[in-house]
């Protein structure tokens, strides 16, 4: 297992040597590809010079709204259709298309609903993310054995009860895979919108500097935006693991 | 019957959101559902409309292509040879869920303006899905087929085509479903930003003008083709599912 992790840094370590030295031996231009160690130092100095506080902290808090509301109204969305099993039927074409959906292609709309603020943003990231939140809290809610729902009419326990003790450890780990998908795609879908069209955030800035030629301050950008994202997963990853090890226990 | 009421239901409360966010964002945002028809029927009867719808089609062909061999063959490859998958999965999985987007800049300083940075914003987003789930078929692949196969003495060849390949065939159908909204969707992207042809473009630019008519019924010919083409990938996927 050890063999595995270490060959995958050497893998990701020598992709990385690849781009140094491709960049430093000027085989591909500057103006198209920075080296890495530029796109750090750049990026270092850009925090230091406070640049991208801004940005950072407008994207943190519209991709954290969007992933809050998305998680929120997927499980509750998903509660009820599940409950419902006439509702469920009628809205699982919807489910399964939804994201055969350019979501993305909302965002104006989204604007003009809500004024060109971090809230369009907010929603577009919650419309593309709450779907797998929904899916995800079904399958969990059909991961409870009956035998088990039994058991707690038997014990007479409560709603809250029954919540902590019976469903959720069950259908934990289905619910983990729709909070992981859901910041995916929250945070895919709040930078496409930066991108697209907003005055602000991470995904306007990368978009701003690449317009005035700035290429290595778009790259130290995009390795911020790739990096957190990277780190966030892993994160999530991590806590994964051991909310379902110490459920094993 | 039920059914078919139930989904006429659903249709319904869609166009009443519909009309809600109309009735909400006026006209400077979004057409009604009744006009929207008449015009996205005049675009679909427009000579000057089917270049776009074309040249989409065109970049959507090669990156699905592109995407399908790619992914399959690199999916096969690592679920074969169990350690390179375990190295490269995470890798994959972690690209799937990070923003492409952000990648546009590269891709047209690589493959500059036109079809082939298109074709590349189409590949970068529906590969990875195609690999994963080509992968993740191979190498759960139950070990009493192999046995089975091992003990009524099959040939190699006999084996990957009745024993191999149904096994790993309607996951490998669900991978190409996702790989193909997605690919579509990134060949949209891809038009947004590189290119001054296709539907993506046709989108962009509407906003950019504040024709406001054009991009909704452009947008509704995109979602209905999108959700009619995953609808029809879908009946493959039970189809294939039911087979086995």
């Amino acid at each position: 297992m050890r063999g595995v992790a270490f060959t995958r840094l050497g893998v990701i370590a020598a992709f990385i040597a690849l781009l140094e030295a491709l960049c430093r031996f000027g085989i591909v231009k500057p103006l198209t590809l920075v080296a890495p160690s530029r796109m750090v130092s750049t990026l270092i100095d850009l925090i230091r010079a406070g640049d991208v506080g801004d940005d950072a902290a407008r994207t943190a808090i519209e991709v954290g709204g969007a992933f809050v509301l998305s998680v929120l109204l997927g499980v509750l969305l998903g509660a009820v259709i599940h409950a419902i099993a006439r509702l469920r039927q009628a809205v699982a074409p919807v489910l399964v298309s939804w994201y055969a959906v350019p979501s993305f292609v909302f965002y104006p709309l989204f604007i003009a609903l809500l004024g060109l603020s971090e809230a369009p943003l907010i929603a577009i990231g919650a419309f593309s993310a709450a779907p797998a939140m929904v899916v995800a809290t079904i399958s969990g809610l059909d991961r409870v054995p009956r035998v088990l729902r039994r058991v707690a009419l038997v014990h007479r326990m409560g709603f809250w009860e029954t919540l902590r003790f019976i469903t959720l450890p069950s259908a934990l780990p289905s619910l983990f895979t729709g909070v992981k998908l859901a910041f995916a795609y929250a945070f895919i879908g709040v930078i496409a919108g930066e991108f697209i069209l907003s005055g602000g955030g991470l995904g306007y800035a990368i978009a701003y500097a690449y317009e005035s030629f700035e290429t290595a301050k778009m790259y130290a950008l995009m390795l911020l935006v790739l990096g957190v994202g990277v780190a966030v997963n892993a994160g999530l990853h991590l806590w994964e693991g051991r909310l379902l090890r110490q459920r094993q226990r | 019957m039920t059914r078919w009421l139930d989904s006429m239901a659903i249709l319904l409360a869609l166009l009443g959101l519909w009309y809600l966010a109309w009735w909400q964002a006026g006209d400077s945002a979004i057409t009604p559902p009744v006009q929207t028809l008449k015009f996205a029927l005049y675009l679909l009867g427009n000579a000057d409309f089917w270049p776009h719808v074309w040249a989409t089609l065109l970049a959507f062909i090669y990156a699905l292509a592109i995407s399908a061999v790619l992914g399959i063959t690199l999916g096969l490859v690592l679920g074969l040879h169990r350690f390179s998958g375990e190295v490269f999965e995470p890798i994959l999985a972690s690209f799937y869920t990070i923003p492409k987007v952000t990648l546009y800049p590269l891709m047209l300083l690589i493959f500059g303006l036109g079809l082939s940075a298109k074709v590349a914003f189409g590949v970068i987003h529906g590969m990875i899905p195609v690999t994963l789930f080509t992968l993740a078929a191979v190498k759960n692949i139950p070990g009493v087929l192999t046995r089975t196969a091992r003990a009524m003495r099959l040939s190699p060849r006999e084996t990957a085509l009745h024993v191999l390949m149904p096994a790993v065939l309607p996951e490998i159908i669900s991978g190409l479903r996702i790989g193909f909204a997605l690919t579509f969707l990134g060949v949209l992207i891809g038009e947004m930003f590189a290119s001054q042809r296709g539907l993506g473009f046709l989108i962009i630019n509407g906003i950019n003008q504040h024709d406001v008519a054009r991009t909704t019924a452009v947008i509704v010919i995109v979602v209905t083709a999108a959700v009619l083409a995953n609808g029809a990938l879908l009946k493959l996927d039970r189809h294939a599912r039911h087979e086995v």
